[in-house]
C-alpha cells in the first residue's frame, strides 16, 4: 500500500514544554511556521535543517527560551525587542561567507514589528536579504500584559487603550505592515491565520522558496490579551476570517494590483456579521454597548478591503 | 615589508580592518568615522577585502547586524561615534552578554545638546559600563595597531569581549600623518583565524543564544562577564608583548612619561597625551617635576599600574575630556577607586579641559599644574576644575 505523504511535515523544531498559555495561537504559528519552512529548505536546499532563526522580545521569545532550558531544536537567537531584522540581516551575511546553504527565519510579535521594529524590518527588506520575517500578529504588546500597539484594531480593549466615559478603547484603526512590506516592491508579501493552517503553511513555504526576503503577517489569537477561553483560539481566528476582518491575500514583488485572495466571498459579501467575531472576546465587550463604535469599525474594514481593491458588503 | 603611507586616522581604521579580515561589517556614517566605512567600501568594491558590507539603516541596525553575525560565528566589525554608539547602547551590553568579540573603531566625538562633531571622550566613556574592553589611540599608528590587538584580544578564549578603540575626532580621525601598515602574513599570524567556540548558528549543531536569564542565574551570567573583563588584564598584556615582538612597537595599559622623579603625574588618553608628554618636555626645561601618564586600556581600568604611578608622585592630576554630571570626571573616579584603599595616597586632582573640540593649549596645561602644585602645598581646593572654561560667556 502507499503512503501517502502527510501534508503537513511531522518533523518538529519546537519541542514540548514551552511555556506559553494553553491555547495560545502564536504558539501555533512557531510550530506550523518551522515546519513549513524545513520542507521548503529540505526542497530547496536538500537539508530540512538548513536555517536559523532570529527572535524578536515578546511572548514567543520569553516562553520559549528560559535558560537553561529550550524549546527550539533549530539554531536560534534572540537579540532585542526591536532588531530581529536586522539582527537577522547579519546572520544571512555571515551564512554567506561561512557558505552556508539556507535562509534565514525572523520571528516578531506585531509590537516589534509594526512599531519599534519597523525601521529595522524596512531596511532588511530594502537591502534585499534573503530572510522571511514572520510578524505574528496578536493584536497587542501581550509580553508586558497586554497594552495597544498599532496592530490593535479598533475599539480593542487594552490596559493602555481602556474603555471609559471619554474613551471606546483603542481609537485609532489598524496599521498594515503587510502592505507597508509590499511598498518594497519584495518577492513575496502575504497575510495567514492559524485557522487555515494548510494556507500558513503554503504560504511560508512559498515564502521560504523565493530567493529575497519575504514578509508575512499572520493572525494568532492570545487567550488573556482578547480575553477568550484557551479551547476558542481557532474559532475566533476562524470567525475573523469569515467576517471580513482577517483578509488573507498574496502579494508578488509588491503588485498590488495582482493580489491574490483566498476564502474571499465571490459576491464580495460577507455572510457572518463582525458582532459574531466580536462577541466571543471580552476585548470588544464594551463595543456591545456603543452601537457606532461597531459600525466605524466596519467602516474601516471596509476601507481597509477597498486599498486591497475590493468592495465588500458587511452585515 | 611593511608599507609606510600618510594617511589618516579613519584610514588607519578602515586599514586595520582589512587586514583583520572580518567577515561581516556592518555601519552607518557619522562624522567624524564616516571615512571608515567609505574607506571599506572601496576595499570591498576593489577585491580587496572578501567581506560582506552591510549598509545599514541606521547603527542600531549596524550592531545588531553584527550582532547576528557574530552570534552565526564570523569575525565582525564596525565603526561609529557620539550619537551613533549612543543609538547603540541597549545593544551593547547585550553583545557583551552574550559575549560576542565584535570589534569597533570609534572616532571619538562630542555628544548633543548642542550638537558638536568635534572631539570629547563623552561617547565612549558613557558606554564604559557595557562590557566592552576600551582601547584610546594616541595617533594614528596607534589607532591601527590598537583595532587589530582589540581583534586579538576580543577573541581569545578566556576573554570573548567585544572591543573598541576611540581615537580623537579630527585631531587623528582627519589629520594625516605617517602609519606603518603592517605585513598581512605577519597578521594573519598574530590574528589566526577566528573560530568560535560557543557562539556559531550551525543547523548541524543547533543552540540556542540569548535566552532569558532568571534571577536563579542572571547574576551568574553577569559576573562570567566581570570574569571575563579581569581575565583580559593578562590577555591584553600578552598581545602588546606579542605585537611589539611581531611589529615592534611597544604598547602598555599606562605608558609612562619621565614619571620616575615627578611630583605631578599628569594622567591623560588619547592624542592629548602627545600634548602633554610636550608639555611636560617643556617644563622639565625649566627644571619642574612633572611627569606624564596615558592610559591605553580604560576598561579593564589599570588598577595595579594606577597603584603603581600614584607610588611615585604627591600629586595626580587627571586631564579628562568627559563628564559625570552631579559626580565629576569618569577617569577621576576611577583613578581614585583605585587608590581608595591604599596607605598612603597622593592627592588626586580631577579637570575637566577640551570638551567638545576646545583646543587644550599649554596655558591650559599650566593652569592645571599650577593649581596641582599649589594643591601639594595648601590641600585641595575644589572637588572638580573646569579648565578653559569661558566664564565671562556665561
Ligand atoms: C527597547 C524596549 N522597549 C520595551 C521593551 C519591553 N517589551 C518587551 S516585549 C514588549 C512587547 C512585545 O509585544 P509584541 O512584539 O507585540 O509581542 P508579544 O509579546 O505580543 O508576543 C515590550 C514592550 C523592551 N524589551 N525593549
Ligand atoms: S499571553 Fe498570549 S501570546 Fe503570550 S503566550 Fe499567552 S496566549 Fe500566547
Amino acid at each position: 500500500m502507499a503512503v501517502r505523504k502527510p501534508p503537513i511535515t511531522t518533523r518538529e523544531y519546537r519541542a514540548p514544554g514551552h511555556a506559553a498559555c494553553a491555547g495560545c495561537g502564536c504558539a501555533i504559528i512557531m510550530r506550523l511556521a518551522t515546519k513549513a519552512f524545513s520542507e521548503a529548505m529540505e526542497e530547496k536546499y536538500g537539508d530540512p535543517n538548513a536555517f536559523a532563526i532570529a527572535h524578536a522580545t515578546g511572548c514567543m521569545e520569553v516562553v520559549s527560551a528560559v535558560f537553561p532550558y529550550t524549546a527550539w531544536k533549530a539554531p536560534w537567537v534572540h537579540v532585542a525587542f526591536e532588531n530581529a531584522a536586522a539582527v537577522a540581516s547579519g546572520i544571512e551575511a555571515a551564512w554567506k561567507k561561512l557558505g552556508y546553504k539556507g535562509k534565514i527565519l525572523a520571528f516578531a510579535g506585531d509590537g516589534g514589528t509594526a512599531d519599534i521594529g519597523l525601521q529595522a524590518l524596512s531596511g532588511m527588506l530594502e537591502r534585499r536579504h534573503n530572510v522571511v520575517y514572520i510578524m505574528y500578529d496578536n493584536e497587542a504588546y501581550m509580553n508586558t500584559g497586554i497594552q495597544r500597539s498599532s496592530s490593535t484594531p479598533y475599539g480593542a480593549w487594552t490596559t493602555t487603550s481602556p474603555p471609559g466615559k471619554y474613551s471606546i478603547g483603542e481609537d485609532k484603526p489598524k496599521k498594515w505592515v503587510a502592505l507597508i512590506a509590499a511598498a518594497h516592491m519584495i518577492p513575496y508579501v502575504a497575510t495567514a491565520s492559524i485557522a487555515d493552517p494548510y494556507d500558513l503553511y503554503r504560504k511560508v513555504k512559498k515564502a521560504a522558496l523565493v530567493d529575497g526576503p519575504a514578509f508575512l503577517q499572520i493572525h494568532g489569537p492570545c487567550v488573556p490579551g482578547w480575553r477568550i477561553p484557551p479551547e476558542k483560539t481557532v474559532e475566533v481566528a476562524k470567525l475573523a476570517i469569515e467576517t471580513g476582518v482577517w483578509p488573507l491575500f498574496e502579494i508578488e514583488n509588491g503588485d498590488i494590483r495582482n493580489i491574490k485572495f483566498q476564502r474571499f466571498p465571490k459576491d464580495g459579501k460577507f455572510k457572518k456579521p463582525i458582532e459574531e467575531y466580536l462577541k466571543l472576546q471580552g476585548r470588544f465587550k464594551h463595543l456591545f454597548k456603543r452601537p457606532e463604535a461597531i459600525q466605524e469599525l466596519k467602516e474601516q474594514i471596509k476601507a481597509m478591503w477597498r486599498v486591497l481593491g475590493k468592495e465588500v458588503e458587511l452585515p | 615589508m611593511p608599507m609606510k603611507k600618510v594617511m589618516k586616522g579613519n584610514e588607519a581604521a578602515a586599514w586595520a580592518a582589512k587586514l583583520a579580515k572580518p567577515k561581516v561589517i556592518a555601519a552607518f556614517p557619522i562624522t567624524p568615522s564616516t571615512l571608515v566605512p567609505e574607506k571599506i567600501s572601496e576595499f570591498v568594491a576593489n577585491g580587496e577585502l572578501d567581506a560582506e558590507f552591510i549598509k545599514v539603516e541606521s547603527e542600531h541596525s549596524a550592531i545588531s547586524a553584527c550582532v547576528g553575525a557574530a552570534a552565526a560565528g564570523v569575525r565582525t566589525f564596525t565603526a561609529t561615534a557620539s550619537q551613533g554608539l549612543a543609538l547603540m547602547h541597549e545593544i551593547l551590553f547585550i553583545a557583551a552578554g552574550m559575549r560576542l568579540p565584535i570589534v569597533m573603531a570609534i572616532g571619538n566625538r562630542a555628544l548633543s545638546a548642542p550638537i558638536n562633531i568635534w572631539n570629547d571622550w563623552q561617547d565612549t566613556i558613557s558606554e564604559r559600563d557595557t562590557g566592552w574592553i576600551q582601547f584610546y589611540a594616541e595617533n594614528n599608528q596607534e589607532a591601527l595597531d590598537l583595532i587589530l590587538i582589540a581583534f586579538k584580544v576580543a577573541e581569545d578564549e578566556r576573554v570573548l569581549l567585544p572591543a573598541m578603540t576611540g581615537f580623537d575626532a579630527f585631531i587623528l580621525t582627519h589629520t594625516v600623518e605617517p602609519v606603518e601598515i603592517p605585513d598581512q602574513e605577519l597578521v594573519d599570524e598574530f590574528l589566526g583565524e577566528y573560530k568560535p567556540k560557543h557562539a556559531y548558528l550551525d543547523p548541524k549543531r543547533p543552540i540556542t543564544q540569548g535566552t532569558l536569564g532568571f534571577p536563579a542565574h542572571y547574576m551568574e551570567a553577569r559576573y562570567t562577564v566581570w570574569e571575563a573583563m579581569e581575565n583580559a588584564r593578562e590577555v591584553i598584556k600578552e598581545a602588546f608583548e606579542e605585537f611589539e615582538k611581531k611589529f615592534g612597537r611597544k604598547y602598555q595599559m599606562v605608558e609612562e612619561y619621565k614619571t620616575d622623579d615627578a611630583e605631578v603625574i599628569m594622567i591623560t588618553m588619547g592624542s592629548l597625551a602627545g600634548t602633554l608628554k610636550e608639555f611636560v618636555d617643556k617644563k622639565r626645561e625649566e627644571g619642574v617635576k612633572v611627569g606624564a601618564a596615558k592610559i591605553t586600556v580604560y576598561r579593564p581600568f589599570p588598577i595595579e599600574e594606577i597603584r603603581a604611578l600614584a607610588k611615585k608622585a604627591k600629586v595626580l592630576a587627571i586631564l579628562e575630556k568627559d563628564v559625570s554630571f552631579g559626580s565629576g570626571g569618569a577617569v577621576f573616579a576611577d583613578v581614585a577607586r583605585s587608590l581608595i584603599n591604599e596607605k598612603e595616597k597622593p592627592i588626586i586632582l580631577d579637570f575637566i579641559i577640551g570638551l567638545g573640540g576646545r583646543d587644550v593649549t599649554f596655558e591650559q596645561l599650566e593652569e592645571a599644574l599650577s593649581i596641582a602644585e599649589k594643591a601639594m602645598k595648601e590641600g585641595v581646593e575644589e572637588d572638580v576644575y573646569w579648565i578653559g572654561l569661558r566664564k565671562e560667556i556665561l
